[in-house]
């Protein structure tokens, strides 16, 4: 009972975790249809800024989301008006936009990766933090676990009010179900678009800044967090918000079952799931 | 008879190219007796790449569907070496490469080719580390060990093996460019839907260019391992062998075949350069040489060459009409 108790508690914090991974992969794909290689670099670039942060000035983790989100969403909203908004207009159709676009997520990825490489080292870095355990019906869990769980749903949820109730989430969800109807009404299609790939850099933030307090990183792990990202956004349906957040915490109890058992099969049990999918359900489970 | 006559180019541009492979090709194979060992080592590793980066450019840069799965076919190639180098000699092993390089090829493309968009890049993308984890996985448990030794051959002889493939494979690509099915890919890469509409099978085609595209590199892969002495899931399951033969082909260009050679030669030599000391330097350029590529050379480096070219063939020569010998075919 214990056993299944921790299972499950442990499969929430990181199906909250995957949850926001993905949720910033899915809106950049689901609207700018750009699937962003580089989103593991956002990610741990969070991650450092965090470090940095908590290291030398001595601030509660959690401030950092202010400042590494605002950078990452600075740098996401930069990058889709300079390189994707360029090669948007030099590709002929929509197929050859995507591809080309992973192409240059690709180089982004390059250079973000090996900057962060010169910067930090390749090394494993943390900090310690709400490092006490906590009892929950008899099984112990880390108090920075339950924390993180709590804050990742706080902010799936405040993200879901913000595209169901303004009008800039109103605008993304129009973009993402049809861009031409949606221009025709009046949405800034290349502005949206924009938008959208700084929020997939803002949420990336969250993210790094949530892993950055339960786990370590280095300049190297970031792959291993897109991988895991584009696996949940494909369970979930290729640009859909909430098929991303099931799917996340599916994979997350999945996954830590897995892990209990044997936790070097971890990705493969994760491919296995994706290959059946593709097989049975290609559009995911909330896809259109 | 009337089959060499349909593969052999019919104009004179294209028996001087001809010409000049043949000459490459003579100078690739005398090339061990005349150059220092070190040499041929390393122009059988700009050889590698340039297998891998022709072999992504004949599925990728025809259908659009970007495949990253170089390295998972790659490393394929080299634990079939590892597993059968001591039994059976390089090219047995390298065929037997092959051949599994196809096959799993095969598998994945029908799972993920039937599907249109990203699906199929997205699959490839995880394959890689999905081998990594599984082989290790497999060897720890069943083998009890991490990485295999691979018996290590005469190197003037790998060199031999891989340029077999290189001339195999430009061979191929030239009478795969001109046949039904060459054109039938390129026909999918510019509207799969018109491509379907006049009876292109899509699927079949797509799957069975990816696994024809797998198999050199497999082959490759297993030349390969023979050099590298020791070999483990992280060594043989390296990601940058994936993304590596993307940005030669997308640098050098996907239109014609001299792009990835030249994308390769160049890459290669700048990465030999740089690789000691200043890596995190080198990946830089890489990703910068791949985003200039997409956005600024569509066609890549050969693209402007031949645009360069034209340029100055319309200057010197300003009356001349372009002959019609088959060049609209190009665009």
């Amino acid at each position: 009972m214990t056993m299944v108790l921790t299972i499950l508690i442990n499969g929430l914090v990181f199906g909250s975790v995957y949850a926001l991974l993905s949720m910033g992969l899915s809106t950049q794909y689901g609207v700018a249809r750009i699937l962003n290689i580089a989103h593991g670099e956002f990610i741990v670039l969070a991650s450092f800024i965090t470090w940095e942060l908590v290291t030398d000035l001595g601030v509660h983790p959690l401030t950092a989301i202010a400042a590494a989100g605002a950078i990452l969403f600075v740098i996401g909203f930069a990058l889709h008006r300079t390189l994707f908004k360029r090669v948007r207009d030099i590709s002929p159709n929509a197929a050859a936009f995507e591809g080309d676009a992973i192409l240059v997520a690709f180089g982004v990825y390059f250079i973000l990766q090996n900057l962060m490489r010169i910067k930090w080292g390749s090394q494993t870095t943390g900090y310690s933090f709400m490092a006490y355990p906590v009892s929950i019906g008899g099984a112990q869990f880390q108090a920075r676990s339950l924390f993180v769980f709590a804050f990742a749903a706080v902010i799936c949820v405040l993200y879901n009010l913000f595209l169901s109730h303004t009008r800039t989430g109103k605008s993304i969800r129009a973009a993402a179900q049809d861009p031409v109807a949606a221009r025709m009404l009046g949405v800034k299609i290349n502005r949206v678009m924009a938008i959208c790939f700084g929020i997939g850099g803002f949420l990336a933030a969250c993210a790094g800044v949530l892993i950055s307090m339960n786990q370590t990183f280095s300049s190297v792990t970031g792959l291993n967090y897109t991988v895991i990202a584009v696996i949940v956004v494909v369970l979930g349906g290729l640009g859909s918000i909430r098929g991303s957040i099931l799917s996340g915490f599916i994979l997350g109890i999945v996954g830590t079952a897995v892990n209990s058992y044997d936790p070097s099969i971890m990705l493969v049990v994760f491919y296995l799931i994706i290959l059946v999918l593709l097989i049975v359900r290609p559009k995911g489970l909330l896809g259109r | 008879m009337a089959f060499i006559k349909r593969v052999l180019p019919g104009t004179a541009r294209g028996r001087l190219h001809l010409g000049a492979l043949i000459c490459v090709a003579a100078f690739l194979a005398v090339f061990p007796g005349v150059s220092r060992p070190y040499t041929t080592i390393f122009t059988a590793s700009i050889l590698m790449y340039i297998i891998l980066s022709l072999s992504w450019t004949f599925f990728s840069g025809k259908t659009g569907y970007i495949s990253l799965a170089t390295a998972a076919f790659y490393g394929i190639g080299m634990y079939i070496e590892a597993i059968l180098g001591r039994y059976i000699p390089l090219p047995a092993a390298m065929l037997v490469a092959a051949a599994a390089g196809f096959l799993i090829a095969a598998g994945i493309g029908a799972i993920t080719l039937r599907l249109r968009g990203v699906y199929f890049t997205i699959f490839t993308f995880g394959l890689v580390l999905l081998l990594q984890n599984l082989v290790l996985w497999i060897e720890i448990r069943f083998f009890h060990t991490k990485g295999r030794i691979v018996t290590s051959g005469d190197f003037t002889f790998v060199y031999y093996c891989i340029l077999a493939v290189f001339v195999i494979l430009l061979i191929a690509a030239v009478i795969m460019r001109r046949s039904r099915f060459g054109l039938a890919l390129e026909c999918i890469g510019q509207n799969e839907d018109s491509a379907a509409h006049i009876g292109v099978d899509t699927t079949r085609t797509k799957i069975l260019a990816f696994a024809v595209s797998a198999a050199p590199v497999s082959a490759v892969g297993a030349a390969m391992a023979t050099r590298v002495g020791y070999i483990d899931p992280n060594i043989a399951f390296n990601l940058l062998m994936s993304f590596m033969p993307v940005l030669m082909a997308i640098f050098g260009g996907t239109h014609s075949l001299y792009g990835p050679v030249f994308g390769a030669l160049v890459l290669t030599l700048l990465e030999e350069k740089l690789i000691r000391g200043y890596q995190e330097y080198y990946m830089i350029i890489f990703g910068a040489v791949m985003i200039i590529a997409v956005s600024f050379m569509p066609k890549g480096a050969a693209g402007i060459a031949e645009s360069v070219f034209l340029k100055l063939r319309r200057r010197l020569r300003p009356r001349s009409h372009p002959r019609n010998d088959g060049g609209a075919r190009d665009e």
